[in-house]
């Protein structure tokens, strides 16, 4: 193997061993190692043997998980390995789709939220979410930010210095500090993203849901998130799924890789964990050979 | 090489696609156009064949007289509609109050928080595309049947042709709403579900606000289909003849197609020309919320 030439800062062109491989992502961000124990110590979610069917499909099958607080978690793996139904577990959005249901438990700070005497609404009050899409409200950039600490009468004196701080968080304000009356239907589409990003930190939420955030933008777009994710660390615990195994490398503390093992009769894919550890056991030293055959780009 | 492959040359290219000819324009698709023309010739001449010999017969009477004076039966030349114009304002007024709040909060129950899979929502639904096509008399009868199960012996007032009217334009205004509130992206709700709003509250202050130019203009377009309706005010006993303004909901009434149809009646020349010339006023104030539809729908229009 070459050496590596020394501007080398993008995996994309990459065709090397695993460990260089790992090498190049290391570079390009090294903030993202810090030391960790193999394990989460008292985790604030866990999944216990969770199961997901929509009607008679099953979509997931036994995922025990342990997300760790102030700790980013990449749930990663082909389409169709259930990795965003897990996440819309974690906040009960999975209550709105229709023949949805859940079994096994799923505990936050040791409550199991999805017994009888849980508010899916208080819990999505704890637990915000960021979708594929960038959805900002057909409403003003302030308005899409006030929106969320009026709605859960949140008691604030100063909602101005509110939103600013919220922007600020999400690295939005010098960009919108001038057109916060606008409609934010006018904001670009990473910009846009953001705004959903400061909409959530707004109602200062425990922990972060991101659904494959980036995947609608480009890459310069991409990497201000990215970046962003790595500041947010540092008071949310957050939970993202992605498509983009560079970005779980990048960002992530832990990783869980899924795949999706089709049923012999009937032939529906089911989404299963494979392997959860900490990000550069996954993509330094894979124990799982699914594992290891998805991050080097055989499978997937 | 497979068989079904082309051979693309300059000169076959060439030969093939400048032939001097276009396929567009053969007499096949030249006479299908000229047809199509011909039905749209034919529609449109007939409205305004309708039209201009209705303005013609009434040119004689657009004086205000028409529209500040009540009917006459002494001078028919000075017969007026202004018991009918101002019947007419009171019937939609109330019909409006009473038909847009409870069609639209039937709609978004219907969308947004009724389980479709359930039997009684399922006949509601049913039932919703059916009323939609039902006989305008009937909602005449319905409407003496509620106002004396309500109490009221006389029914011909502004209260009971409301009650016929917005029960006519209920259902347009329901299936209009609800196909406003379905264009609201899924994505709106989650992210606001998602920050911890309740369902409630994502419908009052995200769904319906976004829905509003779908449902004022379902709700205008119900309003201009009811301002033109004679049956079931008829039905219900709303008199022709009335030589006073309404004050309110239970004062007796006239509209202005009643009225037209009862001026019509008369033998003498001069009605015919004042109910022709009503007609054009009927006809301006159809148009004129029809307008409105068409500027509240491209005012707040949003693309998604």
């Amino acid at each position: 193997m070459a050496t590596r030439p020394a501007t080398f800062k993008s995996t994309d062109s990459f065709s090397g061993s695993l460990d260089n491989y790992m090498d190049s992502i290391v570079e390009v961000r090294p903030e993202a190692e810090r030391a960790l124990p193999p394990e989460p110590e008292s985790p604030v979610m866990e999944t216990r043997a969770l199961n997901v069917f929509y009607g008679d499909f099953h979509a997931v099958h036994d995922v025990d998980l342990a997300f760790g607080r102030h700790e980013i978690t990449a749930l990663i793996g082909p389409s169709g390995c259930g990795k965003s139904t897990v996440l819309r577990c974690l906040n009960r959005m999975n209550d709105l789709v229709t023949g949805c249901r859940v079994e096994g438990t799923v505990t936050y700070h040791d409550v199991d939220i999805y017994t009888k005497k849980v508010d899916p609404i208080e819990v999505r009050r704890h637990i915000g979410m960021v979708f594929e899409k960038p959805n900002p409200f057909p409403k003003s950039i302030y308005d899409n930010i006030a929106y969320g600490p009026r709605v859960i009468g949140m008691q604030i004196d100063d909602m101005d210095a509110h939103v600013e701080e919220a922007l600020r968080s999400a690295a939005l304000w010098d960009e919108v500090k001038d057109k916060l009356k606008q409609s934010a239907y006018g904001l670009s589409g990473g910009q846009q993203q953001r705004l959903c990003i400061a909409r959530t930190i707004a109602t200062k939420p425990d922990i972060i849901l991101m659904d494959e955030p980036c995947s609608a933008l480009d890459p310069i777009a991409t990497s201000r998130i990215e970046d962003l994710m790595t500041e947010l660390r540092n008071s949310y615990t957050i939970i993202i799924v992605t498509h983009n195994m560079q970005q779980a490398a990048r960002v992530s503390d832990r990783t869980a890789f899924f795949t999706a093992k089709p049923d012999e009769t009937t032939g529906n894919r089911t989404g299963l964990l494979v392997e959860y550890d900490l990000t550069k056991n996954i993509f330094g030293r894979p124990k799982d050979e699914r594992t290891e055959a998805y991050i080097s780009g055989r499978f997937g | 090489m497979p068989s079904t492959t082309l051979e693309y040359t300059r000169e076959s290219v060439q030969a093939a696609v400048s032939t001097g000819r276009s396929r567009d324009r053969n007499s096949k698709s030249l006479i299908f156009l000229i047809l199509l023309w011909t039905s749209l010739f034919f529609g449109i001449m007939v409205l305004l064949v309708l039209i201009v010999s209705t303005a013609i017969d009434g040119a004689g009477r657009f004086d205000s007289a028409l529209i500040t004076k009540y009917d006459s039966t002494l001078f028919p030349e000075r017969t007026g509609f202004r018991a009918g114009i101002l019947g007419t304002l009171w019937l939609m007024a109330t019909t409006a109050v009473m038909a847009v709040p409870l069609g639209i909060a039937a709609a978004v129950y219907l969308e947004e928080f009724a389980d479709g899979t359930r039997w009684y929502n399922r006949i509601i639904e049913l039932n919703l595309q059916n009323l939609a096509a039902v006989p305008s008399i009937v909602y005449g009868l319905l409407a003496v049947a509620v106002m004396a199960v309500i109490g009221f012996q006389r029914k011909g007032i502004v209260l009971g042709g409301a009650i016929a009217l917005a029960l006519l334009i209920l259902p347009v205004i329901i299936i209009t709403t609800r196909e406003a509130i379905r264009a609201v992206p899924n994505d709106i709700r989650f992210g606001s579900l998602a920050l911890g709003a309740t369902p409630l509250q994502t419908t009052w202050r995200q769904t319906l606000p976004s829905s509003i130019p779908g449902i004022a203009t379902g709700t205008i377009l119900g309003l201009s289909r009811a301002i033109g309706e004679a049956a079931p005010l008829l039905l219900i006993g709303i008199a022709g003849a009335v030589r006073f303004d309404p004050t309110g909901p239970l004062s007796p009434v006239t509209a202005l197609p009643i009225q037209i149809y009862s001026t019509t009646s008369q033998s003498q020349e001069a009605y015919q020309q004042a109910a022709a010339a009503a007609i054009i006023v009927l006809l301006v104030l159809v148009l004129a919320l029809n307008g409105l539809a068409i500027f509240i729908r491209n005012k707040f229009q949003r693309e998604w």
